[in-house]
C-alpha cells in the first residue's frame, strides 16, 4: 500500500520511541503536523532529531509509539510504502544518473507514463531553478545545485510530508542564506507539510511555523519561533536558544517581579511559571545584558569582540561568575564595566538547571 | 607581478623548484626500488622469454607456435583451461555478490572475513590434500553417500575435482574484494532509493548493480587471470592427461620433460595472451558503464 498525494489533514507521532541496544535515542515523542506545516526539529547533536526523522521516514523502526497519517497506521511500512520525500545531509543523489533521471527516479518507480514523467521532471527542474542542467550527472554540479537536485527529487513525487536532514550543513554561509530562502519558497509553492532537522537555531527560528526544540531524545518545547525566542519555557531552551548567560541564583518573589541573588549579582527578573521560591537559574541573553553607568552588576572585562556596530563582550563578576553582555565600543581587559539588565528579559526558572 | 621578475624574464627558477612544480621530489625516490623490481623480475623475464619463443631447437622462428596450433594434444589445452577458468570466474564473482549483500549488514562481519581468508593462507597443495582426503573413493564424504544408500560418486581426479578446489581457493579472494566494493557504496543511496518508492529488487537493478559493475569487472579479471593459470590442483585433483590438461602444464612438460626451454616459452606467451585477450574483453566492456565515485554527494 502506498500513500501518495498531499491530501491529508494532519501527521500524528504518538508516543514515538526508539532505542539502540540500552540506548534511548527517542524517549517517548508526540507531536501532530498539520498539512502545509514547516516544522523545525532542533536540538543539539545527539538529540534524537535525525533519530526521528529516520524513524519518520521508515529507515530506522520504533521501539514503541505510533505514527499515523490521518486515520492510517504507518509506522509499520517500508519506507518505499510510505511515499514522503526525505532530503539527506549528504543529498546522496544517485552518482551515476543525469540530474533528470535521479529527479525521474521516483516517478518512475512509481510506473507513471513517460510523457507524465518528462512534464513532471521539467516543473521540478523549474521550481528549483535548474532547468539548464538537466543533462548533467551530479559530480558536475556544485554544492548548492547538488542540493536543489536533492530537494526536487523529493518534491516531484508530491509527498504528502516532505522530511529535511540539515540539508544546509555543507554549504557556505552565503549560498546557506540563499538556500534558506529558496527551502521556504518552495515549501510554500508545493504545500505539504515539511519536517526539517536542524542544529542551527538562527536557521530553525527563520524558516519554521512551529519549532520542536528536543534534547536527548526528549521534546522539551514546541511552539512559534517568536514564543520560543521571548518565552522559553525551560532554562535547556533558553539556553538553547541564545539565552548564553544561565546564573545559578537564590530567587524570591517581589511584587510582580523576582529578586535574584547570585552574589554579585543582585537583579530583578521575571519568573518562568511554575515557580517555586528558592533555587533558581536566571538566563540572559547577552543582547539584553548592556552596559549602564549605574548598572547593578561589576564586572571586570575579559574579552570583547566585534560583531558589527557593536561587541560582544565577557567579563568576570568579582566572585568569579563568567558573564556575557553587548557593548558600544571595545573594552579593554581587565577594564571594570557596569552592567544592567530590563527586568523583562531576565527569565528566572526554579530549579538548580541543567 | 614583482618588479624583480619583470627585470629578468630570462631567469628560470631553480630545478628543485621546477621539479616540485611537476610533483617529482625526494619522496618520488621511494618508487625506485618497485621500478626495479619490475624491470628485473617482470620485464626482463618477460622479454626473455618473447625472444627465447622465436628461437626453437629447429625450424624458422615461428616454428614454435606453428608446432603448438598444429598439435590438438597442445592446442586442446587452451580449449581446457576456458573451460575450467571462465565457470570458475563466473561463480567466484557472481556467487559473492548475494552473500556480501547479506554480509555487509552482519554485526560480526570482521569474525567472518577473518574466516574467509583461511583458505587463502593455506594454498592450493592443502587445499587439494583435504580434498582428495575427504572426497576420495574411501573418504567420508562417498562414505556417507554408500550408508544412505546413493553410491560412489566420483569428485576427484576430473575436471570437478579442479572446478572445486578453484571455488574453494578462489571465493574468498573475490567475495572480499565483492565486499569491499559493496561497502564502499554509500548506504544513503539505498535509502534515498527506498524513499523515492523502489522496492528491495528495484534498487539492486538500478542503485547498487550499476555502482558495483565497475569492481565486479576488476574482480573478474584478477580471478580469471588466477584461475587461467591454475597447476598445482589441476595434477593434484584433476586428470591432467586428460580433461584438465590445462596449458600450464603443457609449458611444464615442455620445459621439465623435454627440455626444450623454448617451446615452454612459446607456451607462457599463449598462455599470457589468451589471459591478457580476455582482461582487455572485460576492460573494453568496462567502458560502457558508470565509472566514478559511488559516494552520494560533497561530504
Amino acid at each position: 500500500m502506498a500513500i501518495a498525494g498531499r491530501d491529508f489533514r494532519e501527521l500524528r507521532l504518538d508516543d514515538m520511541s526508539r532505542n539502540f541496544g540500552t540506548v534511548n535515542a527517542l524517549k517517548g515523542v508526540t507531536l501532530t503536523v498539520r498539512r502545509g506545516e514547516f516544522i523545525a526539529l532542533l536540538g543539539p547533536s545527539g538529540c534524537g532529531k535525525s533519530t526521528a526523522l529516520n524513524c519518520l521516514a521508515g529507515l530506522l523502526t520504533l521501539s514503541g509509539g505510533s505514527i499515523w497519517l490521518d486515520k492510517t497506521r504507518i509506522d509499520r511500512l517500508k519506507p518505499e510504502e510510505r511515499g514522503f520525500g526525505m532530503v539527506f545531509q549528504n543529498y546522496a543523489l544517485f552518482p551515476h544518473m543525469s540530474v533528470r533521471r535521479n529527479i525521474a527516479f521516483g516517478l518512475a518507480m512509481q510506473g507513471r507514463p513517460k510523457a507524465e514523467i518528462e512534464r513532471k521532471v521539467d516543473e521540478a527542474l523549474a521550481i528549483v531553478r535548474l532547468s539548464e542542467q538537466g543533462h548533467k550527472l551530479p559530480g558536475q554540479l556544485s554544492g548548492g545545485q547538488q542540493q536543489r537536485v536533492a530537494i526536487a527529487r523529493a518534491i516531484v513525487i508530491e509527498p504528502p510530508l516532505v522530511l529535511m536532514d540539515e540539508p544546509l550543513s555543507n554549504l557556505d554561509a552565503k549560498l546557506r542564506l540563499e538556500m534558506r530562502a529558496e527551502i521556504r519558497r518552495i515549501h510554500d509553492v508545493i504545500g505539504s507539510a515539511t519536517i526539517y532537522v536542524t542544529h542551527d537555531q538562527e536557521e530553525a527560528l527563520s524558516l519554521a511555523d512551529r519549532i520542536v526544540v528536543m534534547q536527548s531524545g526528549e521534546v522539551l518545547q514546541v511552539g512559534t519561533p517568536e514564543d520560543l525566542y521571548v518565552r522559553p519555557a525551560r532554562a535547556e531552551v533558553a539556553e538553547f536558544m541564545g539565552y548564553r548567560n544561565q546564573l545559578r541564583v537564590g530567587a524570591a518573589r517581589a511584587g510582580n517581579r523576582v529578586a535574584i541573588n547570585g552574589g554579585a549579582i543582585r537583579l530583578e527578573g521575571t519568573a518562568v511559571e511554575p515557580f517555586v521560591e528558592g533555587n533558581a537559574v536566571a538566563a540572559i541573553r547577552p543582547d539584553d545584558l548592556a552596559v549602564a553607568a549605574n548598572g547593578p552588576v561589576e564586572v571586570k572585562t575579559e574579552s570583547s569582540q566585534y560583531h558589527g556596530g557593536y561587541f560582544y563582550s565577557s567579563g568576570r563578576t568579582a566572585d568569579g561568575v563568567e558573564l556575557y553582555f553587548r557593548s558600544d565600543r571595545r573594552l579593554e581587559k581587565g577594564e571594570p564595566v557596569r552592567l544592567s539588565a530590563d527586568p523583562a528579559r531576565v527569565l528566572v526558572y526554579s530549579g538548580s538547571g541543567a | 607581478m614583482s618588479e624583480a621578475a619583470l627585470s629578468k624574464p630570462t631567469e628560470r627558477p631553480p630545478l628543485r623548484v621546477r621539479l616540485a612544480l611537476r610533483d617529482i621530489d625526494g619522496v618520488t625516490l621511494l618508487v625506485v626500488p618497485a621500478v626495479v623490481f619490475v624491470l628485473l623480475l617482470f620485464i626482463y623475464p618477460f622479454a626473455y622469454g618473447l625472444v627465447l619463443s622465436f628461437l626453437p631447437k629447429k625450424g624458422g622462428w615461428l616454428a614454435n607456435y606453428a608446432k603448438f596450433f598444429s598439435d590438438p594434444f597442445l592446442y586442446d589445452t587452451i580449449w581446457s583451461t576456458f573451460r575450467l577458468a571462465i565457470p570458475a570466474t563466473l561463480i567466484n564473482v557472481l556467487v559473492s555478490v548475494p552473500i556480501a549483500l547479506r554480509v555487509r549488514h552482519m554485526r560480526h562481519r570482521r569474525v567472518l572475513t577473518t574466516l574467509l581468508v583461511v583458505p587463502i593462507t593455506l594454498g592450493t597443495v592443502l587445499i587439494a590434500q583435504g580434498l582428495l582426503i575427504y572426497l576420495g573413493p574411501q573418504g567420508w564424504f562417498n562414505r556417507v553417500l554408500a550408508v544412505v544408500g546413493i553410491g560412489h560418486v566420483r569428485l576427484v581426479h576430473n575436471y570437478t575435482g579442479v572446478m572445486l578446489s578453484l571455488i574453494m581457493s578462489g571465493f574468498p579472494f573475490t567475495f572480499l574484494l565483492t565486499l569491499s566494493y559493496l561497502t564502499g557504496i554509500d548506504p544513503s543511496l539505498e535509502q534515498a532509493a527506498a524513499t523515492l518508492g523502489a522496492k528491495a529488487r528495484a534498487r539492486f537493478v538500478h542503485i547498487l548493480l550499476p555502482l558495483l559493475a565497475q569492481g565486479l569487472a576488476i574482480n573478474m579479471c584478477l580471478s580469471f587471470v588466477q584461475t587461467f593459470s591454475v597447476f598445482p590442483s589441476a595434477v593434484l585433483l584433476g586428470a591432467p592427461a586428460g580433461e584438465t590438461r590445462v596449458i600450464s602444464i603443457a609449458a611444464y612438460q615442455a620445459a621439465y620433460e623435454q627440455y626444450d626451454y623454448s617451446m615452454a616459452s612459446a607456451v607462457a606467451m599463449i598462455m599470457g595472451f589468451c589471459q591478457l585477450g580476455v582482461v582487455i574483453l572485460i576492460l573494453a566492456g568496462r567502458n560502457f558503464l558508470y565509472r566514478g565515485s559511488a559516494a552520494g554527494g560533497k561530504g
